[in-house]
């Protein structure tokens, strides 16, 4: 891909942000270690450095924790909704004074683009804090009747692919109908709740409200299984929200699940096909496609079938693939080894079932976890890559002839989280809308998120809405 | 590939094929097409890229003024300033062009004295383009005959906008005849379409093919005499319409954005969308121009900050 006009590296600086080689569980406002001292290391999945030790949750620290959320419960629960949103806007503030320390750490941590941490994550986290803050003192006006009561202790388990605007999504609403959190980040990216935690006490949050816990899949399942947590809410995948329905079936937990999906990317042969590819380049790359709510399956229609795939490729030939921390990077590293892996199989497998596969040239750096942006066409609904959830930045591009059609495979999912349509006659728009099982459907655009959308899924995507006035419910005793 | 319009030769045949075509264009959403507009301009361009693209960006302008007050004298100082932009460093590219009245056409060609800088006549009324067609003509004749290697027409919005779209398409061939010389050779067409004017994207890309199909050398976004002109958005999607004709003809036709570029940062934010749009076919002043006047010393400007790394001044390029 060498051009007469090639772009200089322009890397972010890594001097804003300063790691810590050691981080400590944050329990009752303070760091401590794990109970039984156990380390884990967090990497920078671009270049396999190790970027700072970790404690790793057990347990006991489960246990401390949980207690330190109860007691804080009652005095948090107690302030006026106004007094809430004092802190809630303060730590929305810190956040936009510190997002370019906070881009340059998640992009570290995660891998994603810092065009990506600078221009969505970040923007988007302080945004759902100022969102629910504003909510704090208007909870008698939701819906839910007159002075709705917070529900006591909430459990939270978030994934790796937005780690702090995960953590937003989960605590902000939380804190804003008087609940407490103990909070696991994944242990593939614990760096910025970490830091998320000292944001807290800036903000002089009092002891006890946020509970960082550090940790494996172990810490998370003692987390959802404490018999002192009243709410449970998780992001993740299907088989651990699976496991979680299980054990929360039979007790008096509140739970959200918001796990995996293959969002069908609709194309019709009237779509605004420039903006089209961009969307379905913005639906399945966007985050190294690590998005639960990815356009992974790409619908069109088979009149335009070839004419969007040469437009398509011609575009994916531009990307720009490498250093997450250049500013014109456009495709990041995947998050671990371990998902590396998976992509990889299922890619495999996808190739072993006859679908065509492509990829644009694009060398991969030789450290680090890299995978090419990659088209699987000739795919049908009884192919594993139209079924299975990749979470990878993976396409696999299916035809139809009639919207009906188009209808019936977007439709025929064990998942339901996102769909898009693409077509310039707003009619159909609206008819097809109505017709797909997903939880969000954008029209003429893809992965366009914000605060006051609420957000979640049919089937087995999960349950419970998150973001807008329909996130607070999942937080009130309603 | 092919290098022909006779895939397309049906779609002039009469004013309902021609609206039928246009109609059938792919729709523009716009604000997919300004989100990914705004998108490339967050690249990052530093050090070698930039020093690149400076250099890149002065020879694509076309110098321009294109006032009522506009003396020979003014035309003079401009046209010198095309040919040596900065007095301090002779590696300084030539701008591309100086672009004038049809009237000082003559006075500029003398001035440039041979140098490679093209000379650039507005014409067909410029800049409203409200003439009788004889009159149009006669205009490009004049400032053909006086000399100037290339045409910047403008439009008729108001045919275009009333929908006579096949009018639109016949004042552009005519013009185009009208720019060759009498050896045969040709002045350059550039069409401006007044996108401004035109208002939805939908018509600017309608506008792209009615021009690329009547022999347009160049499509140009405005006239510099409007609200809106160049737009990152607007020349992306002229970058798209270049883009898909030359893949279905085989014809390269260059594009170019005018009036309201003022920066380096603005200039190379366009050179960005033509990297990533159309690629190098198109990065070099055969086929990407800016219509600009003040954009050229703020370049100078920036060039001469990464050569010496230091800030000057307005006091140390030519104010003309």
């Amino acid at each position: 891909m060498a051009s007469v006009f090639e772009y200089a590296p322009a890397p972010e600086s890594r001097s804003v942000v300063d790691i810590a080689p050691s981080y400590g569980l944050f329990i009752d406002g303070e760091f401590t270690d794990a109970a039984d001292g156990k380390v884990f290391k967090t990497v920078s999945p671009s270049s396999e450095e190790v970027l700072a030790e970790v404690a790793q949750a057990g347990a006991a620290d489960v246990d401390r924790a949980v207690k330190a959320a109860r007691k804080a419960f009652e005095k948090w629960s107690a302030l006026p909704g106004s007094e809430r949103a004092k802190y809630l806007f303060r730590i929305a503030r810190i956040i936009q004074e510190r997002s370019r320390e906070l881009a340059v750490l998640e992009t570290l941590d995660n891998g994603k683009p810092i065009k990506e941490t600078r221009d969505a994550d970040l923007p988007l986290v302080a945004a759902h804090f100022f969102y629910y803050a504003g909510w704090a003192d208007k909870l008698d006006h939701a819906g839910y009747g007159a002075n709705p009561r917070p529900l006591g202790v909430a459990g939270q388990v978030i994934p790796w692919n937005f780690p702090l605007l995960m953590l937003a999504w989960k605590i902000a609403p939380a804190l804003a109908t008087g609940n407490t959190v103990v909070l696991k980040p994944a242990e593939t990216t614990p760096l910025s709740a970490l830091f998320f935690a000292d944001i807290c006490r800036q903000a002089g949050l009092p002891k006890g409200v946020v509970n960082i816990l550090t940790g494996y899949g172990d810490a998370g399942a003692a987390l959802v299984e404490h018999p002192d947590v009243n709410k449970v809410a998780f992001t993740g995948s299907t088989a651990v929200g699976k496991k979680i329905a299980r054990h929360v079936a039979g007790t008096d937990k509140k739970v959200t699940l918001e796990l995996g999906g293959k969002g069908a990317n609709i194309v019709f042969d009237d779509a605004p096909v420039d903006q089209a590819v961009e969307g379905i380049v913005t639906g399945i790359f966007f985050n190294q496609g690590q998005v639960c709510c990815a356009g992974s399956r790409l619908l069109v229609q088979e009149s335009i079938h070839d004419e969007l795939l040469h437009s398509l490729k011609r575009r994916l030939s531009t990307l720009r693939l490498g250093d997450p921390l250049d500013k014109n990077t456009d495709i990041g590293a995947i998050n671990s080894a371990e998902q590396l892996a998976r992509i990889t199989a299922l890619a495999d497998t996808g190739e072993a079932e006859g679908a065509e596969r492509w990829s644009p040239a694009c060398e991969l750096p030789s450290s680090g976890y890299w995978f090419a942006p990659t088209l699987f066409t000739n795919v049908t609904q009884a192919h594993i890559v139209a079924r299975d959830e990749i979470f990878g930045p993976v396409l696999s591009v299916l035809t139809f002839r009639t919207p009906d059609e188009a209808v019936a495979k977007a439709n025929n999912s064990q998942y339901g989280l996102s769909a898009g349509i693409w077509t310039e006659k707003g009619s159909r728009i609206l008819a097809v809308a109505n017709k797909l099982r997903a939880g969000v459907v954008w029209a003429n655009t893809f992965n366009k998120f914000d605060p006051t959308s609420p957000f979640g899924g049919y089937k087995e995507s999960g349950f419970g809405r998150e973001g807008g006035r329909h996130g607070l419910e999942a937080y009130l005793d309603v | 590939m092919p290098t022909t319009l006779t895939a397309f030769a049906d779609v002039t045949t009469s004013d309902s094929a021609l609206r039928r075509f246009l109609h059938g264009l792919p729709g523009v959403d716009a604000v997919g097409l300004e989100a990914r507009a705004a998108s490339l301009g967050t690249r990052s361009i530093k050090t070698t890229a930039k020093a690149y693209a400076i250099d890149l960006a002065i020879s694509m302008i076309d110098l321009t003024t294109l006032e009522g007050a506009d003396t020979p004298g003014k035309v003079r100082a401009l046209s010198a300033k095309a040919v040596n932009p900065d007095p301090t460093d002779r590696t300084t590219p030539m701008t591309a062009a100086v672009c004038v009245y049809p009237d000082m056409v003559a006075t500029a060609k003398a001035a440039l004295n041979g140098a490679d800088v093209k000379v650039a006549s507005v014409a067909t009324a410029f800049p409203a383009g409200r003439a009788a067609l004889p009159v149009k003509l006669a205009d490009t004749r004049d400032a053909v005959a006086a000399g100037a290697d290339e045409i910047d027409m403008v439009i008729d919005r108001g045919a275009f906008l009333a929908g006579r779209y096949l009018d639109t398409y016949e004042l552009i061939k005519s013009v185009k005849e009208a720019c060759v010389r009498p050896d045969g050779s040709a002045a350059r067409l550039k069409v401006i379409f007044e996108t401004g004017e035109l208002s939805t994207y939908d018509n600017i890309r309608r506008a792209s093919w009615i021009g690329m199909l009547a022999g347009a050398d160049f499509i140009k976004t405005s006239t510099g005499k409007v609200g809106v002109n160049a737009t990152p958005a607007n020349t992306l999607l002229m970058l798209e319409a270049v883009r898909d004709f030359k893949e279905q003809t085989g014809i390269q036709i260059g594009v170019k954005p005018a009036g309201g570029i003022r920066t380096t940062k603005d200039a190379i934010k366009f050179l960005v969308l033509v990297n990533e749009t159309v690629g190098e076919d198109w990065l070099s002043n055969h086929w990407f121009r800016f219509g600009a006047s003040s954009l050229l010393n703020d370049l100078l400007m920036q060039r001469q900050k990464l050569s010496t790394g230091r800030y000057s001044g307005p006091d140390y390029v030519t104010v003309d």
